[in-house]
C-alpha cells in the first residue's frame, strides 16, 4: 500500500496522521471542560436545576472525548522517540523539561481529578466536586500551556546553546526558552481557537434541539451561551489570529510567504491575492484574484512597504506552498462565517427573535464541526510553513528521523489508520448520539452499572422521579 | 549522590508507580473473561473506573521523564523496540476507550469487553518484553539503534512478557480480593492464587535466565563483595511470596495487594541490581545517556514541588472511592 513512499516520508505522514487525530480531542476538551465549569458553578451559584441538567449532558460526553484525548495523546508522547530519535537526542535537553512540567502539572492534576469529577458528586458533596472540575478544567489549559511552549520554541528557538555532540542545550535563563517569541501569540489563538470549537459544538446541539421544539428551556440555554461565545470571541479571536500572522512574519517570513503566496517580492506594496491556484514549478499563483497593495497594508500597516517573497530565499529552504496557501484560507474563511454567525446571533437576540429564527438555528447547525476543520487548518498552516525544518532554521525534518526500515513504519501506519478510524470513529458515533439525545430535566450523569440491580429497589427515589433534588446514593458497606 | 543518579531513581520510582498502579487495571483486564458477564464485570470494571487515568499517566511521566532526563536512552530504546511501543500504544488505545464505550453501547458490550482484554494483555506483553529487550542489551552505534529488526523478539523477551502479565493478573486479583466480597472476591481468590504462583515462577526463572544470559550480571550476582548487597533481594522475595500466599488464601481486605506490591518492588530492586548503572544495557551508563545539569535542576525543582501534591490528590482521589463496590455504579 505504501511502496511508493520512504521511510521519512511514511513516518511524517504518521506524525500528521496521529497528532491531527488526536488534536481534535484537546480542542475539544480544553473548551468543554470550562464550559462544565461555568455550568456547575452557575448551579451552585443559582440552585437552579437546569444548569445541573446542562452539566450532566454534557459530563458524558466529556467522558469520552477525554477518553479519546488521554489514549491519543499517550501515543504523541511516545512518538517522538519512536520515530523522530534524533530529534529526541538533540533537543531532548531543551523540550524534555517542558514536556516533563506538561505532566507533572497538568497530566496528573486532570486524571487526578477526573475520577472524582465524573463518578464522585455524591461521595465529597456539591462544592468538592466543583473543585474537581476546576482543577480539570485547569489541567486542560496548563497542559496547553507546556505543550504549546514545546510547539513555539521548535518554530521560533531562542535561549539555547549547541553542544559539541550536536545537541541542543538550555542556555542561561529558563524563561527565554519557555517564553519563546512565537508562545505567547501561539498560546492566546489556541486557547481560543479551542474555546470557539467548543462553543460551536454547543451552539450546533443547541440549534439541533431547537430546530425540534423551540420551546426546550434546555436547548435554549446552550444555545444562548454558545452564541454569546461565538459573538465575544471570534472578533477577539480574529485579532489575535492577526497579531500573531504580525508575529511570525518577523520570526518565520517564508511561511507568511506561503500564506500569501508571494513568490515575488513587492518593492513598493504587495497584493492581498484572496484566491488562486499557487503553482512551485512556475513559481506563480494562477488565475489570482488580488486586491493590490492591501497585504503590504495588513502585514506592514502601509500600502506602499516593500515585502519580501519567495524569490528572496533559496529553494531547498521553500515550505510546500500549495498547502500552507489553502489551509490558511480555510482557516480565515472559516474565521469569517463563524463571525457571521455571531453578528446574527447579536441582531437575534436584540430583536428578540434568538429561539425563533430557524435559519440562525440551521446556520449554527451547519457551523458545529466548524471550529475543528479551522483549528486542523491552522495548525496544518504552521506545522507545514514551517517546513523544511522541524526545529526552525535549527533542524531540517529530514535529518530527525529514526533509523527505521520503511516497512517497518508503514506497517505501523496503517495499524493506526485502522485503528484510529474505527476506535475513534465508534466514539464520535457514540458522541453523536448522545448529542441527538434531547436535554431534559434529571438528566442523568455518568452512570455505571446500568445491566445489574442499579440500586436497591424503593428505598431512593431515582433521580427522574424527583428532578429538583440529587439524591445521593445510599453507600454501600464500607469495611476500610 | 549527584543528579543523574537522583534521576535515574524519579526514573524508576515513575516506572514501579507504573507498574503497580495501571498494573492492576491491567491486570483486571487480562483477567476480564473469567468474570461473568453481568455483576462481576460491572463490579471489576468499576473498581477501577475512577483512577485507571490516573494510573496511567505515571507511563506518561516515565515516557517524558525519560525524554526530559535520559534523552538519549530515550531516542535509542524506543526505535529498537519500534513494534512492542507501538503494539503497548494500541493496546491502550483499546483499554482506554472500553471504559467508556462498553457503558455507551449495551448491544455491542461483549466486543467492547474483548478489546478490554485484548488491549490489556497486549499492552502487558509490550511492556515485558520491551523490559526483556533492554536487559538483554541493545547495539548501540554513533547515539543511535544499530540493531536489526527483530533484536526484541527471543524466547527470554517472551519469558519476560509472560512474567509482566502473570504479575499484573496478580495485582488485578489481589485488588479484586480488597474491592470485592462474596462471589466475586472469592473468585478473585482463586485467580490470585494462581497467578501469584505463576509470577513467582517466572521471576525465578527470568532471573535465572539473567544469570545466564550474561557474564556482568552473573558476576554482579554471585561473587564477593557484591553478593552480600544482592543476596538479600531473592531472600525477601521468597518471604514475601510465601506470607502472600497465605494472605491470599485467608485475608479479605488490602493485604494480599501490599504483599503484591512488596513482591513488585523487590523484582524492581533486583532489576536495578542487575542493572545498574546501565541505562541502556551494554555500554550506555546513565551518565551517557544524561540530560545537562540545567535541564536536570530545572525539572528536579518541578518534582520537588508537584510530586508531594501530586501523590496527595491521588492518594485524596482513592480514598473518595474506597470500601467495596457495590452495585450501584458510581454516578
Amino acid at each position: 500500500m505504501f511502496e511508493a513512499f520512504d521511510a521519512l516520508t511514511l513516518a511524517r505522514i504518521q506524525f500528521a496522521f496521529t497528532v491531527s487525530f488526536h488534536f481534535f480531542f484537546p480542542a475539544f476538551s480544553i473548551g468543554l471542560a470550562s464550559y462544565l465549569m461555568v455550568l456547575e458553578g452557575l448551579w451552585l451559584k443559582t440552585g437552579k436545576q437546569l444548569y445541573l441538567d446542562l452539566f450532566k449532558y454534557w459530563l458524558k460526553i466529556f467522558a469520552i472525548a477525554f477518553a479519546m484525548g488521554v489514549v491519543s495523546g499517550i501515543v504523541m508522547s511516545y512518538q517522538f522517540g519512536t520515530n523522530w530519535s534524533v530529534f529526541s537526542d538533540v533537543a531532548g535537553p531543551v523540550i524534555g523539561p517542558l514536556m516533563a512540567y506538561e505532566v507533572l502539572t497538568a497530566f496528573f492534576l486532570e486524571a487526578g481529578f477526573l475520577g472524582v469529577m465524573l463518578f464522585g458528586m455524591n461521595r465529597v458533596g456539591k462544592k468538592l466536586h466543583f473543585a474537581a472540575t476546576c482543577m480539570v478544567a485547569l489541567g486542560t489549559f496548563v497542559s496547553a500551556f507546556w505543550i504549546l511552549s514545546v510547539n513555539s520554541w521548535m518554530q521560533t528557538p531562542t535561549g539555547y546553546e549547541i553542544a559539541a555532540n550536536g545537541q541542543y542545550l538550555p542556555g542561561e535563563s529558563w524563561w527565554d526558552i519557555v517564553f519563546n517569541p512565537s508562545f505567547p501569540y501561539r498560546l492566546v489563538h489556541t486557547v481560543m481557537a479551542a474555546y470557539l470549537t467548543t462553543a460551536f459544538v454547543v451552539g450546533g446541539v443547541g440549534a439541533w434541539h431547537l430546530l425540534k421544539d423551540r420551546a426546550n428551556l434546555h436547548a435554549r440555554k446552550m444555545f444562548s451561551m454558545a452564541m454569546w461565545m461565538a459573538a465575544i470571541v471570534t472578533p477577539l479571536q480574529i485579532f489575535a489570529g492577526d497579531l500573531h500572522g504580525l508575529n511570525t512574519l518577523e520570526h518565520q517570513p517564508q511561511k507568511v510567504m506561503a500564506m500569501e503566496g508571494h513568490y515575488d517580492s513587492h518593492p513598493d506594496g504587495a497584493p492581498l491575492i484572496l484566491f488562486g491556484i499557487p503553482d512551485s514549478e512556475a513559481k506563480t499563483v494562477r488565475y489570482a484574484i488580488e486586491i493590490p497593495k492591501a497585504s503590504s497594508l495588513i502585514l506592514k500597516h502601509d500600502p506602499d512597504a516593500p515585502l519580501a517573497g519567495l524569490d528572496t530565499i533559496p529553494d531547498d529552504e521553500e515550505p510546500p506552498v500549495g498547502i500552507v496557501f489553502w489551509s490558511f484560507r480555510i482557516m480565515v474563511g472559516i474565521g469569517f462565517a463563524m463571525l457571521g454567525v455571531g453578528l446574527w446571533s447579536l441582531f437575534a437576540r436584540w430583536r428578540g427573535k434568538l429561539y425563533e429564527w430557524s435559519w440562525l438555528h440551521r446556520a449554527a447547525l451547519v457551523m458545529a464541526p466548524s471550529g475543528f476543520i479551522a483549528v486542523l487548518a491552522g495548525w496544518i498552516t504552521t506545522e507545514v510553513g514551517r517546513q523544511p525544518y522541524v526545529i526552525y532554521g535549527l533542524l531540517r525534518t529530514a535529518d530527525a528521523a529514526s533509523p527505521l526500515d520503511a516497512p517497518a513504519v508503514a506497517a505501523s501506519l496503517l495499524a493506526f489508520i485502522v485503528v484510529y478510524f474505527t476506535v475513534f470513529g465508534i466514539g464520535v458515533w457514540y458522541i453523536l448520539r448522545l448529542m441527538s439525545h434531547t436535554p431534559h430535566a434529571g438528566e442523568l450523569g455518568v452512570k455505571r452499572g446500568d445491566t445489574g440491580p442499579i440500586r436497591t429497589a424503593g428505598i431512593t427515589p431515582g433521580p427522574t422521579q424527583n428532578p429538583g433534588h440529587y439524591e445521593p446514593l445510599p453507600d454501600s458497606k464500607e469495611d476500610v | 549522590m549527584d543528579l543523574t543518579t537522583i534521576w535515574a531513581f524519579i526514573i524508576a520510582f515513575a516506572v514501579f508507580a507504573y507498574v503497580v498502579m495501571d498494573g492492576f487495571d491491567l491486570g483486571i483486564g487480562i483477567l476480564f473473561p473469567t468474570f461473568d458477564p453481568g455483576r462481576e464485570r460491572d463490579r471489576a470494571m468499576n473498581s477501577i473506573a475512577p483512577v485507571w487515568d490516573g494510573n496511567e499517566t505515571w507511563l506518561v511521566l516515565g515516557g517524558g521523564g525519560l525524554f526530559a532526563a535520559f534523552p538519549l536512552a530515550y531516542a535509542v530504546v524506543l526505535p529498537a523496540t519500534y513494534p512492542l511501543i507501538i503494539a503497548m500504544l494500541l493496546g491502550l488505545v483499546f483499554r482506554g476507550v472500553a471504559f467508556e464505550y462498553r457503558w455507551r453501547d449495551p448491544n455491542h458490550r461483549k466486543f467492547w469487553d474483548f478489546a478490554f482484554t485484548g488491549g490489556s494483555l497486549m499492552a502487558a506483553m509490550a511492556q515485558g518484553m520491551t523490559l526483556g529487550a533492554l536487559l538483554q542489551g541493545v547495539e548501540v552505534v554513533d547515539r543511535a539503534y544499530a540493531g536489526s529488526w527483530f533484536d526484541w523478539l527471543t524466547p527470554y523477551t517472551l519469558l519476560c512478557g509472560l512474567g509482566v502479565v502473570a504479575g499484573y493478573a496478580l495485582l488485578g486479583s489481589t485488588w479484586l480480593i480488597w474491592k470485592l466480597d462474596g462471589e466475586g472476591q472469592a473468585h478473585a481468590r482463586g485467580l490470585a492464587l494462581r497467578s501469584a504462583r505463576a509470577t513467582v515462577v517466572l521471576m525465578g526463572a527470568v532471573s535465572l535466565y539473567n544469570v545466564f544470559l550474561n557474564a556482568e550480571y552473573a558476576e554482579r550476582w554471585l561473587t564477593a563483595p557484591e553478593i552480600y548487597f544482592a543476596a538479600p533481594v531473592p531472600i525477601l522475595t521468597l518471604l514475601i511470596a510465601v506470607s502472600l500466599i497465605r494472605a491470599i488464601t485467608r485475608d479479605r481486605n488490602s493485604k494480599p495487594f501490599w504483599l503484591s506490591i512488596a513482591l513488585f518492588f523487590f523484582g524492581m530492586a533486583g532489576l536495578g541490581v542487575t542493572m545498574w548503572p546501565y541505562v541502556v544495557p551494554p555500554d550506555m551508563t546513565i551518565w551517557d545517556a544524561a540530560a545537562p545539569e540545567r535541564s536536570q535542576v530545572f525539572m528536579l525543582i518541578g518534582v520537588a514541588i508537584t510530586m508531594p501534591l501530586i501523590l496527595a490528590y491521588t492518594a485524596w482521589a482513592y480514598w473518595v472511592f474506597r470500601g467495596k463496590v457495590g452495585d450501584e455504579g458510581y454516578h
